[in-house]
């Protein structure tokens, strides 16, 4: 089975976010990225997909900038063949877009399988994969916690509200992954070695122009501020007079 | 003049609530757009659930009804979604940010090569043209979009619009699933510690965190919990707690979990690390009780009460339950 990763370089999550001159994006300075962390499920399903299956091929894929080589290397250092960068100095918040770009290029290699993270934790997306998979014209399942393949088919589960779902799904196919699914490899000093030796290849995206348009990129909301209303059981009373009275939710 | 089309959730043969919530949504912007509301459902067996959508304030409703459909498709849904919204002059798709939602919205946003906006917070149609408001950057930031394509589709976070007051009792039409095959099929549905509200449903939220100092002190947590009334309230947990093993995955609130936004949510014991704010910094109301006057829960809590769980908790559940109880 020859399978796609697609993964994504965001701002690791306890990183402070200020927001650049123009309203409409961050900071760069002074931000660590990292490798989206739902996409190390990704990559770890991928790589053990291909051991179960003693055949195929794992690719890993980004659209971003130059700086993803790192994110790139670092999945082939855990075992991916080969790794392919699709370069744009934007950054792409954009699902409709993105998605439209991935599937120009899924199109054009021999793809049974494409793997990705539920959510990439920069845009907070979470429409990437189904969006992908409903123009590949894939059988799709998303936030995947659990993952058998057995004579060709998936048998994926995941959670809804209050229950766990249980799917069937053919190939070719699109999986996001969910926490849980699986306990991602580190690279270690012969992968990191190897990687070097693994090809890593460019090329500019076929980005169409954003389906969305930002208009602003703000702190959130601020709450009005807040009152400690006293210290220990004392305070009971007057915070249910607040809950009742003043915030009306009880 | 474009219209406005508001997808149900239907599980189980009943309408989920938060698709009255997207129906408010969808009525807000239809009154701006000069349009209609027109809900689709996709199911089998919906009469019910097409009946409450009716009486709901929508002006035409659309039941795609068929044994085909008896399990949630998430290719074949969409197909039927998009046909139907594409014959009702979508310029806008909503439905609620749920599993579900998640799913199916940017399925059928890719069939009408259409925008996509996901757990939205806000919509807003300003001459003509659709957009949203979302948190972005684990709720660090709020970005705002405006529509380029359309249709315009847009998931809507659980809890942030009033369900629709209701009235009329507009029309429903049947139609029958599309042909074609199915490539992914929901073939069981497996329910989890049968009879809790969800989380993401529940109207208060009480998430307990290592301040507990031991899984069996979450008693105090559930107490509380229950001190609401049945149904009302959910029990959450840090992820401090679920990495322990205190509690399951499902219960985890904040950025690797589950985002919350009910009326009321009370955390106990709970630090406020920025990856707990993102799953619940959208709450209405705050509460926040910690020993710890320094905690930076306290910095997003509407009401905070310095001291120990152990005695706070007891004497609140007393008098939650004191207040239900004269209700
Ligand atoms: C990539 C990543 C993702 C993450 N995702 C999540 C996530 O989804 N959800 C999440 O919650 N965390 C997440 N975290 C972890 C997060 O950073 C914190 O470590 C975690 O939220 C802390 O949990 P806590 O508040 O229960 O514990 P602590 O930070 O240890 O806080 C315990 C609190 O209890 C108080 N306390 C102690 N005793 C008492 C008492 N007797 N009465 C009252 N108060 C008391 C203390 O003052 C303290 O404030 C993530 C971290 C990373 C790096
Ligand atoms: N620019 C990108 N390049 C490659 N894959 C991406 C990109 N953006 C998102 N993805 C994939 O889609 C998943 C969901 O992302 P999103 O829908 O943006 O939240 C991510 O976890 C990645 O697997």
């Amino acid at each position: 089975m020859d399978i796609v990763v697609c993964i994504k370089r965001v701002p690791a999550t306890d990183t402070a976010i200020k927001i650049a001159a123009d309203g409409k994006s961050i900071d760069p300075a002074g931000v660590t990225f990292e490798l989206n962390a739902y996409d190390e499920f990704a990559l770890e399903q991928a790589l053990r997909l291909k051991e179960q299956l003693g055949q195929g091929s794992v690719t890993v894929v980004t659209i971003g900038s130059k700086d993803a080589q790192k994110e790139l290397r670092d999945a082939l250092a855990r075992g991916a063949d080969k790794a392919v960068l699709l370069t744009t100095d934007q950054w792409v918040f954009d699902g409709a877009s993105t998605a439209a770009a991935l599937a120009a290029w899924i199109r054009t290699v021999p793809c049974q399988l494409v793997l990705c993270g539920r959510q990439a934790v920069d845009a907070d997306n979470n429409q990437l994969p189904a969006n992908l998979a409903a123009r590949l014209g894939f059988a799709c399942v998303t936030e995947v916690a659990k993952l058998t393949l057995e004579g060709g088919a998936f048998t994926a589960e995941r959670d809804i509200e209050g229950a766990r779902e249980v799917l069937t799904c053919r190939t070719p196919a699109v999986i996001s992954c969910q926490k849980g699914l699986n306990e991602p490899r580190y690279a270690n000093l012969k992968g990191i070695m190897a990687a070097k030796k693994k090809p890593l290849e460019e090329a500019a995206a076929q980005l169409p122009t954003p389906a969305l348009e930002v208009v602003s990129l703000a702190l959130p909301p601020q709450r009005a501020a807040g009152r400690i209303l006293g210290n220990g059981a004392e305070a009971v009373p007057a915070l249910i007079a607040a809950l009742r009275d003043e915030a009306k939710v009880l | 003049m474009s219209n406005i089309v508001v997808v149900a959730e239907v599980r189980g043969g009943q309408l989920k609530r938060t698709t009255l919530e997207a129906v408010t949504a969808g009525l807000q912007l239809a009154q701006k757009s000069g349009g209609k509301v027109i809900a689709i459902a996709c199911g089998s067996g919906l009469d019910g659930a097409c009946a409450e959508l009716a009486g709901s304030g929508v002006h035409r409703v659309v039941a795609v009804d068929g044994p085909a459909f008896a399990h949630y498709s998430g290719d074949g849904y969409a197909r039927a979604v998009a046909e139907h919204a594409k014959a009702a002059g979508a310029g806008a798709v909503l439905m609620a940010h749920t599993a579900m939602g998640k799913d199916l919205l940017p399925r059928v946003s890719a069939l009408l090569e259409g925008s996509i906006a996901t757990d939205a917070i806000a919509v807003a149609c300003d001459g003509g043209t659709f957009g949203a408001t979302r948190p972005v950057f684990a709720g660090k930031a709020a970005m705002t979009v405006r529509a380029k394509q359309a249709p315009f589709c847009v998931t809507l976070r659980p809890n942030n619009f009033a369900v629709a007051g209701g009235g009329g009792s507009a029309e429903v039409t049947k139609a029958a699933p599309p042909a074609g095959d199915l490539l992914s099929v929901v073939k069981e549905i497996v329910a989890s510690a049968t009879g809790r509200t969800p989380l993401q449903e529940a109207k208060v939220v009480v998430a307990g965190g290592r301040g507990l100092r031991e899984a069996e002190q979450f008693k105090l947590i559930e107490d509380l919990a229950a001190a609401f009334g049945p149904g009302v309230a959910a029990v959450g947990a840090s992820r401090a707690v679920v990495d322990a093993g205190w509690r399951p995955h499902r219960e985890q609130v904040g950025q690797t979990g589950k985002v919350v936004s009910p009326p009321l949510y009370i955390a106990v014991g709970i630090s406020g690390a920025i990856q707990h704010l993102a799953g619940m910094r959208t709450a209405r109301t705050i509460v926040a009780i910690n020993k710890d006057a320094d905690a930076p829960i306290f910095k997003v809590a509407d009401y905070g009460i310095v001291g120990d769980a152990f005695e706070v908790v007891p004497a609140l559940t007393k008098a939650i339950a004191e207040v239900v109880k004269h209700k």
